[in-house]
């Protein structure tokens, strides 16, 4: 007999199961049904009196600009490295890969309070900067919009080389070669050939990068201040500050909305490509 | 090669250099500024000096939240260990459908606003009477926890042979002697990998254990924060350069069971 297959193993997934549909699945049920039932039942009232406020808006508006911003930034900086990772060998790989997985074995807190010290007045990139001549004057960038996507690229830059990198590896060189021996110049292979097949990790490292700088509480929390708002520092506020759970109920729905909906999305969107590539 | 090739070739390696210093350069800057002498941060610092290091054990509030946070990530790494095997098991080996959709809801709390979770759950624990707030981190941590382990340990057990199990057991070991022998070592690197990181991802949460920290029960990083928030010293650069030697210990550790290579499998 055997004890480790067939339909009586499936009891072993039931603690596991259990314990995150008690904690984890029934909680997030409970603040969806809780934000749509008022006292006369189904409602959107909680949403329609967020949305009728100007001041959310401009709320919504920060958050999707500055995730845009910083998914940019990741993406230009990460497919760049996601190639040369693939390409490098021996030295130049353990390196690279050091620098993309230590920085994820440390807390976010620890990379915010560098950026503040990075980003002061006399701080390393105000001088870099003074010194090549870019500026004239040191300048603050703590505190900016410039400021905090920077430190937020830099956080989640690993989480767009590393989708790109797992699919950059998987493409056989001798496509390249053959490309060039049927006289394709390197920028056709390059937008017929490579670009193609890394888009399922284009469009998942950029999914990932989108929904974490969306729901960032720490890193605007320390990078801007209390005078910037986004969609996750205000459900934070509201939670912990202002007391004010109505509010932050409307914008943790909106927020798991907006994730749910980019994990979804960009599943859907890879699955497309990869039938069609 | 033509002077294209050459051209993007050297312009990735460029790339490549500023982005490893890009990553880098705050947690050097972080370990640069907590051996410094001077107060604000000045670099490079006057003077090198440990007086930062020195004021750590004195600093109100930083031992017992230490304390507080590798309690809750030692407990609930092993409980997730446990349990998210267990699981795994039941994935990789059960006939029964929907594993994968399992799979994906195991690994979910990863995918959602962390800050969102951590709301849902303390309105959802509040409703179920529980209010101790050392409980409700153990409870929540076991949620964070749980996408490190099933992950690795789903991948490394789809790799294991399961008739080595039989074959043991043919000769002449019991069932529990066979997984002891046989399995546990095979999944011995996945346990500890996984395990590692689960922990440091327990350690370092902060959008969820915020909601579940009450006067007398702070985990590290929301110390940190408010200590950051006080008073932003190279103290804190100090606590932070202790965690970044961990982190370099963890990936070192990591290195050696399964290869740098592995870790940076997504």
């Amino acid at each position: 007999m055997n004890s480790m297959a067939g339909k009586r193993v499936i009891w072993l997934a039931v603690p596991a199961l259990a314990f995150l549909a008690i904690f984890y699945a029934a909680p997030l049920f409970y603040l969806l049904a809780r934000s749509f039932v008022g006292p006369s039942g189904f409602t959107f009232g909680l949403f329609s009196a967020f949305l009728a406020d100007a001041y959310n808006w401009r709320v919504i508006g920060n958050t999707l600009r500055i995730a845009m911003l910083v998914t940019l930034v990741c993406l230009v900086v990460g497919y760049p490295v996601a190639l040369a990772l693939a390409r490098a060998r021996g030295f130049a790989q353990v390196i690279l890969l050091t620098a993309i997985i230590l920085p994820l074995s440390v807390g976010v807190v620890v990379k915010a309070f560098a950026w503040q010290i990075v980003l002061r007045r006399d701080g390393a990139i105000a001088r870099l900067l003074v010194s090549t001549g870019i500026w004239d004057e040191p300048q603050r960038l703590l505190f900016t919009e410039p400021g905090l996507v920077i430190g937020a690229a830099n956080v989640f830059l690993p989480f767009m080389i590393l989708p790109i990198y797992s699919v950059v590896k998987l493409i056989d060189p001798r496509l390249w070669e053959a490309g060039a021996t049927l006289g394709a110049s390197p920028l056709y292979r390059f937008r017929k050939i490579i670009l193609p097949l890394t888009m399922p990790g284009i469009i998942s490292g950029m999914a990932f990068v989108f929904s974490m700088s969306v729901s960032m509480f720490v890193i605007p929390s320390l990078l801007m201040g209390d005078r910037f708002q986004t969609l996750a520092t205000l459900t934070g506020r509201s939670f912990l500050l202002m007391r004010n759970e109505a509010l932050g109920s409307a914008t943790a729905v909106v927020l798991l909305v907006l994730a749910v909906s980019i994990v979804v999305g960009s599943t859907w969107l890879s699955r497309r490509i990869g039938r069609s590539a | 090669m033509t002077a294209i090739e050459k051209a993007s070739s050297a312009l990735i390696w460029f790339v490549a250099t500023l982005a490893v210093i890009f990553l880098l350069a705050p947690l050097a800057i972080t370990v640069a500024v907590s051996f410094g002498d001077s107060a604000v941060f000045s670099l490079p610092p006057p003077g090198w000096s440990t007086r930062w290091y020195e004021r750590l054990p004195n600093t109100r509030g930083l031992a017992a939240s230490l304390g507080t946070s590798v309690q809750i990530a030692a407990l609930s790494t092993l409980i997730s260990l446990v349990i998210g095997t267990l699981c795994a098991i039941a994935l990789v080996r059960g006939e029964f459908r929907g594993r994968e959709a399992i799979a994906t809801f195991l690994v979910s709390p990863l995918m959602l606003p962390g800050l969102v979770v951590g709301i849902a759950m303390l309105q959802g624990f509040r409703a179920m009477g529980l209010r101790d707030a050392w409980l409700s981190l153990l409870v929540a941590h076991v949620v964070i926890t749980m996408p490190y382990v099933v992950r690795t340990v789903l991948a490394s057990l789809s790799l294991f042979d399961f008739t080595l199990i039989e074959a043991a057991r043919t000769l002449g070991c019991n069932t529990a002697q066979a997984l002891r022998r046989v399995m546990v070592p095979a999944l011995a690197p996945a346990f500890l990998t996984s395990g590692m990181f689960a922990f440091l991802a327990s350690m370092d949460n902060y959008p969820i254990s915020i909601f579940f920290t009450d006067a007398w029960t702070k985990t590290l990083p929301i110390q940190m924060l408010q200590l950051v928030e006080e008073r932003p010293d190279p103290m804190i650069a100090a606590v932070s350069t202790l965690l970044i030697v961990l982190a370099i210990l963890a990936m070192i550790i990591g290195d050696r069971l399964v290869g740098l290579k592995k870790l940076a499998e997504f």
